[in-house]
């Protein structure tokens, strides 16, 4: 029996929460969400999005030689996404080299992050299933215990970045200055992008490598486009991804297309819709 | 009551290179200097100094009476910069706010449950009234004109009441009547409220009837004195080690002829500049 979407909603949600594979993919989306749409408007704010995208595409090879050897995929994931983190982080480091020798950097990693990922994926015999659910996600998949080890990283996520939010704010929009005030900037930077690379990790595994910026970057930017306030935008960026995730595995379940490809569509729809209101509303809405 | 910055034989060095040596300098409580000198003189390299972010190579600072270190809670700071670009999407009133608090770790609580939150939003009004950004304070910084921006830097600088306030070219990048107003807006602080302030500074001539004293620097040492004293032929020549000539125009500009770039500055106004 295929579910049929109608007028009821509560018929919807039963239907949408029949299975268990339905119900763990529904928390493992909330959970996902929440925890990149907090970290991604960090992200977005501290203009690392290109950094995000790398430590996504790290996880590809770090899934696949993972798989590879036998050992669980999560390993791979979280390893792959560790040591991409601090491979950024020494590259950013050199700060005399400017944003764009910092970018180009950062691309040579990603191109050979890819690299290795085909290489990896050829040695084990290049199932092709198993490829695109590493680029575009397991969301009907996840198991239970997938389901409560992604709720203990995104607490860990979430207490940490409670704790360093002010600073890191500072540092990211006034770095010099929140230098001379006595915040540690460098080793702010350093913690931020392992923290990134804990949350694309957890996220990718969900999404796949390449979807992962459909909750990191664009609830984010749609948030920071429509509002200057830190505390609101952060709020609105965690509902936003929370809402897309959740939506797009609703209609997803009702219809031929897959999850991935609605979230996507969602996210981009209203980044676009808030970027044709605040750029037609004028100066008052973009000042809000 | 102790000096604001002191320096005896002074030496400073970056990267294991001299930029400039002994230098002994007192700027007193309440006063308004300008550091002045060509660009790679070391003019920010003194902020470091007095920052605490650089030890000097030789000689003693202290700053407030104490060392530069633990001096830096009571100074206010204002780097080079450093302007917002559009898309930075946080309201002027945030970055202000960042200035007094945004060093403390944990999140902040709303004003609608903490005193001190709503003293801490007080403060940060009462700043922005000062400098006179109330007008645009709520709006994203990178939507905002340069000379905003700097004001609501200063307000930043300002608003855990420094006893000393540090601006590395605040008027650089403004045009004239911004650079005359906020120069007035940064005496009227230095006045009203017994802030000392060390203004670092390209051209001399925006500020040169509020200051009490200059500070020089270049071919490697520095000189301090009142503006007039310092800014003279005969001075600037022996800290050049060449002929300088300072020219008064009828309004009473001052111009400096004939400086020899230090480094690899190629902006052809240095010339006609302090």
């Amino acid at each position: 029996m295929s579910p049929r979407l109608s007028w009821d909603l509560v018929a919807d949600w039963e239907q949408l929460t029949t299975y268990p594979f339905m119900v763990q993919a529904l928390e493992a989306g909330a959970i996902v969400a929440v925890m990149a749409g907090a970290i991604g408007w960090f992200m977005v704010l501290r203009r690392q999005t290109f950094a995000g995208h790398t430590l996504a595409v790290i996880s590809f090879p770090g899934a696949a030689a993972a798989t590879l050897a036998a050992i669980p995929v999560a390993f791979g994931y979280f390893g792959a996404c560790g040591l991409g983190a601090l491979a950024l982080a020494a590259f950013g480091g050199e700060e005399r080299g400017g944003r764009s020798g910092e970018s180009a950097a950062i691309g040579t990693l990603q191109a050979f992050a890819l690299g290795l990922g085909f290489l990896f994926v050829g040695l084990y015999g290049g199932q092709l299933a198993g490829l695109e659910a590493l680029l575009f996600g397991t969301f009907l998949g996840i198991t239970e215990s997938q389901v409560v080890t992604l709720l203990c990283i995104a607490v860990a996520v979430l207490t940490a970045l409670a704790v360093l939010g002010r600073p890191l704010l500072f540092a990211s929009i006034d770095g010099s200055v929140a230098r001379a005030g006595g915040v540690p900037i460098r080793l702010l930077g350093v913690v931020f992008l392992l923290l990134l690379g804990l949350a694309v990790a957890a996220t990718a595994q969900i999404t796949g490598a390449l979807l992962v910026f459909a909750l990191l970057v664009t609830p984010a930017a749609t948030a920071q486009l429509i509002t200057a306030r830190p505390g609101r935008g952060l709020v609105l960026s965690v509902a936003l991804a929370f809402a897309v995730s959740w939506l797009g595995l609703g209609i997803a379940y009702f219809s031929p297309y897959p999850v991935g490809f609605w979230v996507t569509s969602l996210s981009f729809g209203l980044y676009v819709l808030a970027r044709l209101a605040t750029s037609g509303a004028g100066w008052g809405a973009r000042t809000a | 009551m102790t000096e604001a910055i002191s320096l005896s034989g002074a030496a400073a060095s970056r990267g294991g290179s001299p930029v400039w040596s002994g230098v002994d300098l007192a700027i007193a409580r309440g006063e308004f200097v300008a550091v002045l000198g060509p660009n790679g003189a070391g003019k920010s390299t003194f902020l470091d100094l007095v920052l605490g972010l650089l030890a000097p190579s030789a000689g003693a600072v202290s700053v407030l009476g104490q060392a530069p270190r633990a001096a830096r809670p009571r100074i206010g700071y204002l780097p080079q910069r450093r302007s917002f670009d559009t898309s930075t999407r946080v309201r002027g009133v945030d970055v202000v706010r960042l200035g007094l608090d945004g060093a403390r770790w944990g999140l902040p609580l709303p004003a609608a449950l903490s005193p001190s939150a709503r003293a801490a939003a007080a403060k940060v009004d009462e700043v922005i009234e000062l400098v006179g950004a109330s007008a645009y304070a709520e709006r994203a910084i990178g939507t905002l004109s340069g000379g905003e921006q700097q004001r609501l830097l200063i307000a930043q600088a300002l608003v855990r009441d420094p006893e000393l306030l540090l601006l590395d070219e605040p008027l650089d990048s403004l045009d004239l009547p911004n650079q005359s107003a906020v120069a007035a807006l940064v005496q009227r602080i230095c006045r009203e409220r017994g802030v000392t302030v060390v203004l670092v500074a390209h051209d001399v001539n925006p500020i040169l009837g509020y200051l009490d004293r200059v500070v020089y620097f270049a071919g490697g040492r520095g000189v301090e004195g009142p503006p007039r004293e310092v800014i003279r032929a005969d001075v600037l020549s022996r800290l050049y080690g060449a002929t300088i000539e300072v020219v008064e125009t009828p309004s009473g500009r001052l111009i400096v002829v004939g400086t020899p770039d230090a480094g690899h500055c190629t902006e052809d106004h240095e010339q006609v500049m302090v």
